[in-house]
Order: structure tokens, then C-alpha cells, then sequence
């Protein structure tokens, strides 16, 4: 099933792009290039994180999603939330009228994607128990994670916990319950609210998993619109419509956020956020310069869900909010009237574990090792030509990106702004050649008189 | 055909430890060797690059691949080792109080290295240095 062509949420609108680079120059991965002036994607690398998402001046990279009205196709409508998004909010708009207009837009049902955090949990720990052997255990919480270890740390698959992320577990849990009242699978219609890419890519074709339970994806900043224009001239009655809720312990709330699974794993746990953070991190651990950690939470975003690309509200006060309800949710001293989910219990644990997850790195020049080198060889002889500035002028993000993407025939010597000079002094290039390879990288538009351009790319600072 | 790389080691300075390692593992990744593989390459090669740092003055690593192994031989300037069986032993450590501070010097550094490759050979004359050779078959 790894050789499924990889779905990726993010798209990038040639009709919008400028192929300013802003997002080749962040992509963790190497992904991206100029061509043509546009942003091109080696679909491979793209671990959906988002960054270039970020950083878009244009907004030409969009964040597919289902059309809203695909919820009326089914009987049964529920909405799956996490719990990051009642934080999106002022502290006047509780978790409880963030649920009832959630009911009055058109949801039977709306449930919090944390609801199965304490099953979660318990599994955990059990899980890590039994693998002594692999440490540390890495969560599968974050599926920008779990793709940027396949493509660019293929040795740590093997330490990758192969146990579903709540997300799944709770929508397995809500299609049981309504299936036991009834209610045939054709009827139920399960739309995961997501905060970010990554998110939607592991719904529409997870690793590990064959099929995910979830029927369709609803972007964050949508349903936040949504909400905030429903709750308009709403009086405070209106926006208590009681509802039967699944009562959440306040831990599980924080799950999502940095540190909230490791601060709530038995051993010696660590968190850590931001892709580059972990991306450092991970390559100490191949090293095993870093031992003895069992267990490593590791979330592509900053803040942690909190600071998805898909969150409207400021991440710092997300996790403000949340931390201030589980507060509330002590004080009260809920005591979980109707935790319903206990009682799938072991039906929900047989179904929580993922099947292997494989490697696919992207890193290799060549299939065949022996090509492989040969490749290497030229690439670092290359190296030796190549300024080593990481301009960018090429059209690829560094100089060794370009030096690699030469050896698999993808770019051309030529393409560097700095041997063009060169060859242009040693005649060996005709200045309107040369200039007609950068008005292939960078598109005609980029070399003409236009005060507009400028103006596109002033607003992203 | 075989490939060359060659990384020199600064005795003391252990910010730059595991450079080389990280140089290598790289270049295996680009030439899809198995990760398995790799693992045992780099943690080999991170103890010993790691050793040199800790006990000797310099040293020079050199890393020689082809389609069937890697082979990497570190060669250092420093105190040698006067008891190598010794040394081959689990918990046996020489490092100084501030090395073992640092994290390093819990004696799992030549057995760690040994237990990662396929060859292991292992030659030092006190006061002149020690040179290792470690050979990593890449069809297991």
C-alpha cells in the first residue's frame, strides 16, 4: 500500500503563483522548485507540513477540502473536533456555544477527537512496556512526522508506535455507537474539522491503515468563519443549547499541545515542536548520540496544533484557553457522567493498532547503488563549480539541491547564475541564451517593469 | 569503483563530535543503503569518532565505500591504549571525570563499535596513538 500515489492536501494554483520561492526557500524537505515561474512540487518529498502554505504571499497554495454541503448527504452528521478549536475563540464563546452552533449549522452529533485520549493512553504505556528493545518510541500523533521520517529518516520507521492517533480511535468509537443505535454505515457521515494539511493527507490516504473511518474533512478557518457569522446576534440563551456532550477528563484536552502526551507518558519523555527542532533532534537520535528516552512526542507545528496552518486564532492564546478549561474542568470536578466510550473499550483496543510502516526515502540519487555513486561522484564534482551561496537564482534551494538535481537530469549546469557569468567570459555562452534560461526558470514576467510584483511580495512581510 | 571521504578529528572538542558521522550517513542515505545498514555504520563510527575526541590529540577518519561495505579506519595521534583486551571490556573506561561529566566515558565505547560491524581490527602503541579499522557488509 506504500506504493499508492501520495495524496497531498496541498496544491498549488499556477494561475495564482508568482514563483516568488518564498516557499521553496522553507520547505524542510527540498520539495519545491522555480520552473517556468511557478512553484513546482516533487511530490515525494512533500511531507504535507504546511510551511510553504505560511509563507505564500499570493495565497496560491491551497489547503484542499470536502465542500460543506457533503455533510447533507447523510442522515447522521458528525462533526469530529479537536479540542484546539474551541480555543480558537474569546473566552466569551465557551466550549459549549462553539458545540451548539456547530448543531445548528447542521450536525446531529459533535464530538471531540480527544474523547479517547485516557484509552489512548493506557495503550501507550503498555506499548512502551513491551518495546524496551526500541527506544525511544516515537508517537505517530503528528502525520507530518510520520512522513518526514519516511522520506528523510528511513533507519527510525522501525521506532515510529504503531497505535492510531485518537482521531481515528474516536471516529471507530462514534461509527460503533451510532451503529449499535442503529443507524447503517451508509447513513453515517463522520467530517474531521482540521487544523492543518498534514491532517487531511492521513485521512485521504493514511500509512499504516487501510482505510480511515472518516467520511470527509472540513477546513478550520471555514468552520470558524462559520461559527463566528452564526453566533451574531445570538442572545446568551440561544448559545446554551445543552447538549450530550462526551464528558472529556481535562488532560485528555491538552493532548494536542506541546508536551500534552509526553507530560502525561510513563519513563522519560520529551516533546518537541517545529519541524526544524525536529528535524535536528531526529538526527542526533540516528546517531544514537541521544539514548535513553522512551518516548518522543514530535509535532511539525509551533505550539503544536495550536499553531496549525488551518487555526484563525493566535496559537499562544489557544493554549491559553485550553490549559484555562481544563482548570475549570478540575474545579467543577466533572466526573464524567456519561463516558460512554468505556464501554467500547476492548472493542476499540483490538482495533487500535496500525500495521507496519515503511520507509521511502527520498534521499537516494539512484535505485541501483552502484549508479547511485556514479551520481554522487559528479554531484559533489559539481559541488566544486558551484558557488555554495544558496541563491536560489537556479530556481532550486541550494546549491546542492541543484547539484543533485543535475545528476538525475532534472536541471542543467547552465541553470546556475554564477557559471552563466562564466561562461559567458569564456564564450562558451551567448548572453541571449543565457538570458533566455533564466526567463524559463523564472518566467517573462519577472524581467519586465512592474511596480505590482513588488507590491505581492511586500505583503507577506 | 570506490568512494573516499576523509574528515580530520580535533582531540577535546566535542561540539564538532559526530560530524562525520553525519557526513556519512548522508551520503549512504543518497546511495540507498539499506537503513539497517546505516544505523550500524553511523553509531559504529560516532563511538569511535566520539573516542578520539575524548582521548586523543587528532586523528583522521577515512571512510572507503563500495557496493559490498563500508570500510572506515580512524587513525589517531595520542596515548594509545596499553591494555587493549582490557579496553574491550563492557564498563572499562580511562576517561577523565570531566569527559564522563560531559555524558561520554561510560566504557560501552569499543565493545558498542565492535557489536556494529561485521570486522573489527584494533591496533595501538602507547604514546604514539591507535588506529581502528571497521568494516560494515552491505548485503547482511
Amino acid at each position: 500500500m506504500e506504493n499508492k500515489a501520495f495524496h497531498h492536501a496541498l496544491k498549488i494554483r499556477q494561475d495564482v503563483c508568482i514563483g516568488c520561492s518564498h516557499c521553496m526557500r522553507v520547505c524542510p524537505t527540498e520539495a519545491l522548485r522555480v520552473r517556468n515561474g511557478k512553484a513546482e512540487l516533487y511530490e515525494n518529498r512533500c511531507i504535507d507540513c504546511g510551511e510553504c502554505f505560511k509563507v505564500c504571499p499570493t495565497s496560491a497554495i491551497i489547503i484542499e477540502q470536502d465542500d460543506f454541503n457533503k455533510i447533507f448527504n447523510y442522515d447522521y452528521r458528525v462533526a469530529l473536533v479537536p479540542s484546539i478549536f474551541t480555543g480558537q475563540f474569546s473566552d466569551e464563546i465557551t466550549a459549549t456555544a462553539v458545540t451548539s452552533i456547530l448543531l445548528k449549522l447542521g450536525f446531529n452529533e459533535v464530538i471531540e477527537v480527544e474523547t479517547s485520549v485516557e484509552l489512548l493512553k493506557e495503550e501507550i504505556n503498555n506499548y512502551i512496556a513491551n518495546n524496551k528493545h526500541t527506544k525511544p518510541v516515537i508517537s505517530s500523533f503528528c502525520p507530518a512526522i510520520v512522513r518526514l521520517i519516511q522520506v528523510k529518516f528511513p533507519s527510525l520507521v522501525e521506532n515510529l508506535m504503531l497505535i492510531k492517533p485518537p482521531l481515528d480511535i474516536t471516529s471507530a468509537y462514534i461509527k460503533k455507537k451510532l451503529q449499535d443505535k442503529g443507524v447503517s454505515d451508509d447513513q453515517i457521515g463522520i467530517f474531521y474539522i482540521t487544523p492543518c494539511a498534514a491532517k487531511i493527507a492521513a485521512v485521504k490516504s493514511p500509512v499504516g491503515e487501510d482505510k480511515s473511518e472518516v467520511t470527509g474533512v472540513l477546513n478550520m478557518n471555514l468552520i470558524y468563519n462559520k461559527v463566528l457569522k452564526s453566533l451574531v446576534g445570538l442572545n446568551d440563551s440561544e448559545k446554551e443549547i445543552s447538549s450530550n456532550r462526551e464528558c472529556l477528563t481535562g488532560n485528555s484536552l491538552i493532548w494536542s499541545l506541546t508536551n500534552g502526551e509526553a507530560s502525561q507518558i510513563n519513563g522519560r519523555s520529551l516533546a518537541i515542536d517545529g519541524i526544524y527542532n525536529v528535524i535536528e533532534f531526529l538526527e542526533k537520535i540516528e546517531n544514537e548520540e541521544i539514548s535513553d528516552i522512551d518516548f518522543l512526542e514530535l509535532r511539525a507545528c509551533d505550539e503544536s496544533c495550536a499553531g496549525g496552518v488551518l487555526t484563525s486564532g493566535n496559537r499562544f492564546l489557544t493554549v491559553e484557553r485550553l490549559h484555562k478549561r481544563v482548570d475549570d474542568s478540575i474545579k467543577l470536578d466533572d466526573k464524567c457522567p456519561n463516558s460512554k466510550i468505556l464501554d467500547y473499550k476492548e472493542s476499540l483496543r483490538s482495533s487500535m493498532a496500525i500495521s507496519e510502516i515503511n520507509p521511502r526515502s527520498m534521499m537516494k540519487l539512484d535505485e541501483d547503488m552502484a549508479k547511485a555513486m556514479k551520481k554522487m561522484e559528479r554531484s559533489n564534482r559539481l559541488m566544486c563549480f558551484l558557488p555554495g551561496i544558496d541563491c536560489g537564482s537556479c530556481g532550486a534551494p541550494s546549491c546542492q539541491a541543484l547539484a543533485e538535481d543535475i545528476v538525475q537530469g532534472k536541471a542543467a549546469i547552465s541553470h546556475c547564475i554564477f557559471l552563466q557569468k562564466t561562461m559567458e567570459q569564456t564564450r562558451k555562452l551567448n548572453p541571449n541564451h543565457s538570458f533566455r534560461i533564466m526567463e524559463k526558470i523564472w518566467g517573462k514576467d519577472r524581467f519586465e517593469k512592474n511596480c505590482n510584483k513588488i507590491d505581492k511580495s511586500k505583503r507577506f512581510h | 569503483m570506490t568512494m573516499h571521504f576523509e574528515y580530520k578529528i580535533e582531540g577535546g572538542d566535542f561540539t564538532r563530535a559526530g560530524y562525520a558521522s553525519s557526513q556519512v550517513k548522508r551520503s549512504l542515505k543518497q546511495l540507498n543503503v539499506d537503513p539497517k545498514v546505516i544505523k550500524r555504520v553511523v553509531v559504529a563510527l560516532y563511538e569511535a569518532e566520539v573516542n578520539v575526541v575524548a582521548h586523543a590529540y587528532s586523528g583522521i577518519i577515512e571512510v572507503y565505500i563500495d557496493t559490498e561495505k563500508i570500510k572506515m579506519i580512524l587513525t589517531d595521534k595520542g596515548p594509545g591504549i596499553s591494555n587493549i583486551e582490557l579496553a574491550m571490556e563492557m564498563g572499562f573506561s580511562t576517561a577523565t571525570p570531566e569527559v564522563r561529566e560531559m555524558g561520554f566515558g561510560a566504557g560501552m565505547g569499543l565493545p558498542n563499535i565492535k557489536k556494529n560491524s561485521d570486522e573489527f581490527k584494533i591496533e595501538s602503541e602507547v604514546g604514539i596513538g591507535t588506529k581502528l579499522e571497521i568494516v560494515v557488509f552491505i548485503k547482511q
